[in-house]
């Protein structure tokens, strides 16, 4: 039925795919995490002057599909002579600095929602006690609304994160070649589906998995006075929005 | 506008909504399917059904979609070769619709599970008390309630949908997002084509957030809201 020689032999490609799908979900995640956090302050406040525009860029950036943002990106951007004259087309031209680039606006858009409506639950209390302390504005976010809010957004970000790594599949579409990629070269080769996209899905399976776990242990350490109801961890069957 | 590939963009605008329509169809299917698995009294269809659930929460998109595209070729081939028929291709268009069917399926089967379980078991109990058979409980007395409770998680599913059409294309149907490859291969303008599709994408996505908070203020009407 299977052939197992095709799948051991193709092994070590799914892991250096592996490796590469990875990567590419660390980078994009935590320049992600890096910009969102402001984005969500400034989505947040009350001056439309910074709301606003924050409000249009997650907007734009939600309302379109991945895939037309990454060719957008990598194929688009050599439209314009003056793009290929400045010193960044060194690295737009490069398919892994556009993939990096077009996951990076993506789930940035994603994350700054998902921090807003954490900061945007913030129970009054905690925020009129920092007032009452006499703590400044940056105090109050640094020490008192941030650490709160990111808490309680730890649900929803565990499930962006399984999203993202599922949409890194897209980056296939523009050469790289991370897990999918792979099973598809394997598939090419060899014409044997179940051996190629089977060996695959067990990957993307444990990776999703491992991590919904690893996501479960994070908020029992830090959701742990949100206990003893039912475990919110786990966000159930979301549908991937990337 | 758009160096005459305006007309050729929205054709496959067509196929795109053709695409998302005939998905969300076959979604319905499965979602219902899938809800009512889940609630039965049998393990067995409750496995079945969080299989499903399970299989289609671990992989990505793409993934599941060359999964049914190339391996539902091979099966298909080989049981036509099993019967003595020639050699048949899979329609990129049938699979496509299928693969995004039966994902986003899974994803309406919870939000059709939670629209069931929102409705007092004490009303099917009483449809039946009055001799009505399942199937008219269903039509009379859940599905017009589950509407309205399943409303916003068909909506999130829906618009989600709309964006995933965008990866059919990369098993060659000739949809919205191929078109622009094409025009853009020709012209040597791909950001404007990509951007003109994803403006398309992005109206798409506001007229149906319109749309659909309308209906859900529709139904909606008599419900007793908290005023503060």
């Amino acid at each position: 039925m299977i052939d197992w020689p095709i799948i051991i032999e193709a092994l070590p490609e799914f892991f250096q795919g592996l490796k590469i799908t990875l990567i590419l979900l660390a980078i994009s995640m935590s320049a992600g995490f890096v910009l969102a956090l402001p984005l969500a302050i400034a989505r947040v406040s009350p001056n439309p002057w910074l709301s606003r525009p924050v409000w249009v860029y997650t907007y734009v950036f939600r309302g379109t599909p991945l895939l037309v943002q990454l060719f957008m990106i990598y194929y688009g951007l050599a439209q314009f002579e003056w793009v290929r004259e400045t010193a960044a087309w060194y690295l737009l031209k490069s398919a892994w600095f556009c993939a990096w680039l077009a996951f990076v606006l993506n789930t940035t858009a994603y994350t700054t929602e998902i921090f807003a409506g954490a900061l945007r639950t913030t129970p009054p209390g905690e925020l009129e006690a920092a007032r009452s302390l006499g703590m400044s504005t940056v105090q109050i976010y640094m020490r008192i609304l941030v650490p709160s809010a990111l808490r309680r957004a730890l649900p929803q970000y565990g499930n962006e994160v399984v999203m993202m790594m599922h949409a890194t599949a897209i980056a296939s579409a523009v050469s790289l070649v991370e897990l999918t990629r792979v099973a598809r070269d394997v598939y090419t080769n060899t014409l044997m589906p179940v051996e190629a996209f089977g060996t695959v899905a067990v990957f993307y399976f444990v990776l999703t998995f491992s991590m919904v776990g690893v996501f479960k242990l994070l908020e029992r350490r830090f959701l742990v006075h949100l206990r003893p109801r039912r475990s919110q961890t786990d966000p159930g069957l979301v549908p991937n929005v990337h | 506008m758009l160096y005459g590939y305006l007309p050729a963009i929205l054709e496959g605008l067509l196929v795109t909504l053709r695409v998302a329509a005939l998905s969300l169809l076959i979604a319905v299917v499965f979602g219902l399917a899938g809800a009512f698995a889940k609630l039965s009294d049998s393990r067995v269809l409750r496995a079945v059904a969080d299989v499903y659930t399970t299989l289609i929460r671990g992989l990505p998109e793409l993934v599941l979609m060359l999964i049914i595209f190339y391996g539902g070729q091979g099966l298909v081939n080989s049981l036509m070769d099993r019967l003595g028929y020639g050699y048949l291709d899979i329609d990129p268009f049938i699979a496509g619709t299928i693969t995004l069917g039966f994902i986003f399926g899974a994803y309406l089967s919870e939000t059709f599970r939670g629209a069931i379980l929102a409705i007092p078991a004490g009303q099917m109990e009483a449809g039946s008390a009055f001799g009505l058979t399942g199937g008219q409980v269903f039509r009379r007395i859940m599905a017009p309630q589950m509407v309205r409770h399943a409303l916003p998680g068909f909506a999130n599913t829906w618009l989600v949908m709309v964006k995933a059409t965008a990866i059919v294309s990369l098993i060659g149907i000739d949809d919205m997002m191929h078109r622009a490859n094409l025009a853009s291969a020709t012209t040597r303008q791909p950001f404007t084509f990509y951007a003109a599709i994803a403006l398309i994408y992005l109206s798409i996505t506001t007229i149906s957030t319109i749309v659909l908070h309308a209906l859900e203020r529709r139904y909606s009407l008599g419900q007793r809201k908290a005023d503060f």
